[in-house]
């Protein structure tokens, strides 16, 4: 049985929305003349600077192009749905973000991703512009602790992002903002858990099979296969198993200093998110972890699964700093 | 036989119509191990390669018709299968550079420059479960048939019998590498989507020359 969804042509389905995007938030956004899947901040790059460029597939909205703005991304490569762009336009969004001071890479580990940024940058050494890579590794459920440069990126970008984009904006040096974002991947562990499939616009097929009554936890945000499949819980308990693989990695001292996100992967609601936060924050009380700031809804999806995640972001002066620096983006503002 | 323009656009026409009726069972199969979108970058791609290429005119080397479909299917797709496929046409329009058509031995080297190429830009072995498995043998047939006098359509055929062993092979095996690879033992069982995709590309070109040869 085909899914349903509110589209005109699947094929078409990401070339729309991104006239969509425009129209609502031209404000902030432009597309490259001649390369419309390369969607640059008007007030992002500068002389000096150095330009944040992030990307990777659509379905995931409002990751990427909703971090794309003042004081974080300066631009941010399209690709079709849950698949990296191609060379080309990762290559226009490094020349529109570049103040040529260097240009960062940062996108979710995933194999097409790293072929295809790596041929951009290949591509952009001849026309003299650095471009270095940082990929985001949050996914704790994606490969054992020893292997974490092995993990997939998932909703910890939204904070990966903010930490580099607020030191790309305070006009650090490049060798300054690769190493705050790479602390920023360091300190940043998700977890998620699906309750129901997604499906593609031109498949319009539920992306994996699930029973009525199960859950997967650790499921990656494009339907990979999690860590373990199990008869669905209650909130707290789904929440208590999220937590303690998070936090058995992160270990923090009591007095440490944690941002939040608890993400929606498409159409789990607010209300369950809230019920989701409230066994979260009595459990970081009870362990004297304080929370600086939360974030509650949908930051990183999997077009409609269903299913949420947990984002623990551990923070130390400096990526408290980097967390608390204002940024004004299409779907994201802060500070 | 001689392969020339008309051949070699009428062998990526035929390669995106076997791989657009093979498409859903390509996403079925992806979809058990990964994110059930292969069929669909596959499809993109080499619709993208036949149009490009179609566009030349007949006065086309077999370089540019190779560097235009690396392009068209590169920009149409990224992914993984861009990279990979882009990859192997620029690699065979390497290994055909200033021909004007291909001797059959010719168009087996342009077809083991695929193969290595998809190799090197993922940096596969064999046994990773991916799409090498299936190209790997796939060369390695065709090359040792060519060195025994087969022409290209036997050694093509010859691939294309490997590929899909090989592609069988990747039921047994454990995933190492791309998405899949976060399943670990989990991904046992189930044949690799980029290595069933590769059969059928090179069960295409197999055909394709065939019809060419008649």
């Amino acid at each position: 049985m085909k899914t349903k969804k509110l589209i005109n042509d699947g094929a078409r389905a990401v070339d729309e929305m991104l006239v969509g995007v425009l129209a609502a938030h031209g404000k902030h956004l432009y597309a490259v003349d001649g390369s419309p899947r390369s969607i640059v901040a008007k007030d992002g790059p500068r002389p000096g600077k150095v330009g944040l460029v992030i990307g990777g597939g659509s379905g995931h909205e409002p990751t990427f192009l909703g971090f794309v703005g003042k004081g974080l991304a300066d631009a941010c490569a399209v690709g079709n749905v849950f698949a990296s762009p191609p060379p080309d336009p990762i290559i226009e969004c490094a020349k529109a973000a570049s103040g040529g001071a260097g240009v960062l890479f940062m996108y979710g580990n995933y194999a097409g991703d790293v072929m295809n940024f790596d041929m951009a940058t290949e591509m952009l050494s001849m026309d003299d512009i650095k471009a270095r890579t940082v990929l985001t590794t949050d996914d704790v459920a994606s490969a054992t602790r020893d292997q974490k440069q092995k993990r997939r990126g998932v909703a910890g970008n939204f904070f990966i992002f903010k930490a580099a984009g607020a030191a790309c904006d305070r006009m650090l040096s490049f060798d300054d903002c690769e190493r705050i974002a790479r602390k920023a991947n360091d300190a940043t562990y998700t977890m998620g858990v699906a309750l129901a499939p997604c499906s593609l616009p031109q498949t319009l097929r539920p992306n994996f099979d699930i029973g009525t009554d199960e859950m997967e936890i650790g499921m990656g945000i494009h339907g990979e296969p999690g860590v373990k499949r199990d008869k669905l819980q209650s909130a707290d308990r789904v929440v208590d198993d999220m937590l303690d693989r998070i936090l058995a990695e992160m270990s923090p001292s009591r007095g440490d200093k944690v941002a939040l996100l608890v993400n929606s992967l498409g159409s789990t609601p607010l209300m369950e998110l809230y019920i989701m936060n409230r066994r979260i924050a009595e459990r970081l009380a009870d362990i004297d972890v304080q929370i600086h700031a939360t974030w509650v809804g949908n930051y990183c999806t999997s077009l409609e699964m269903t299913g949420a995640s947990i984002t623990l972001h551990h923070l130390d002066g400096e990526l408290q700093a980097m967390l608390d620096h204002p940024c004004d983006c299409a779907m994201f503002r802060a500070g | 036989m001689t392969i020339d323009a008309t051949t070699l656009k009428s062998i990526f026409s035929d390669i995106a119509t076997a791989i657009a009726a093979d498409r859903d069972r390509l996403c079925a199969l992806d979809g058990v191990i990964g994110d059930a979108d292969h069929g669909i970058a596959m499809e993109l791609g080499f619709n993208a390669a036949r149009d490009a290429v179609s566009a030349l005119g007949a006065e086309a080397d077999p370089t540019t018709i190779f560097n235009t479909a690396a392009k068209a299917f590169l920009n149409a797709v990224g992914a993984s299968s861009g990279p990979l496929y882009a990859t192997a046409f620029m690699r065979a329009g390497a290994s055909a550079k200033g021909k004007s058509v291909l001797s059959d031995a010719e168009f087996v080297e342009a077809f083991r420059a695929m193969a290595q190429g998809i190799r090197d830009r993922g940096k596969a072995e064999p046994g990773e479960k991916t799409m090498i498995d299936a190209w790997v043998p796939a060369a390695d047939a065709a090359a040792s048939a060519s060195a025994q006098g087969a022409n290209a359509v036997a050694a093509v055929e010859a691939a294309a019998s490997a590929a899909a062993e090989g592609a069988e092979a990747t039921k047994a095996m454990v995933a190492a590498k791309g998405r899949s690879a976060r399943l670990g033992d989990r991904s046992i069982g189930h044949v690799d989507p980029g290595a069933a995709s590769a059969v059928t590309v090179i069960t295409a070109i197999a055909r394709s020359l065939t019809a060419a040869q008649t």
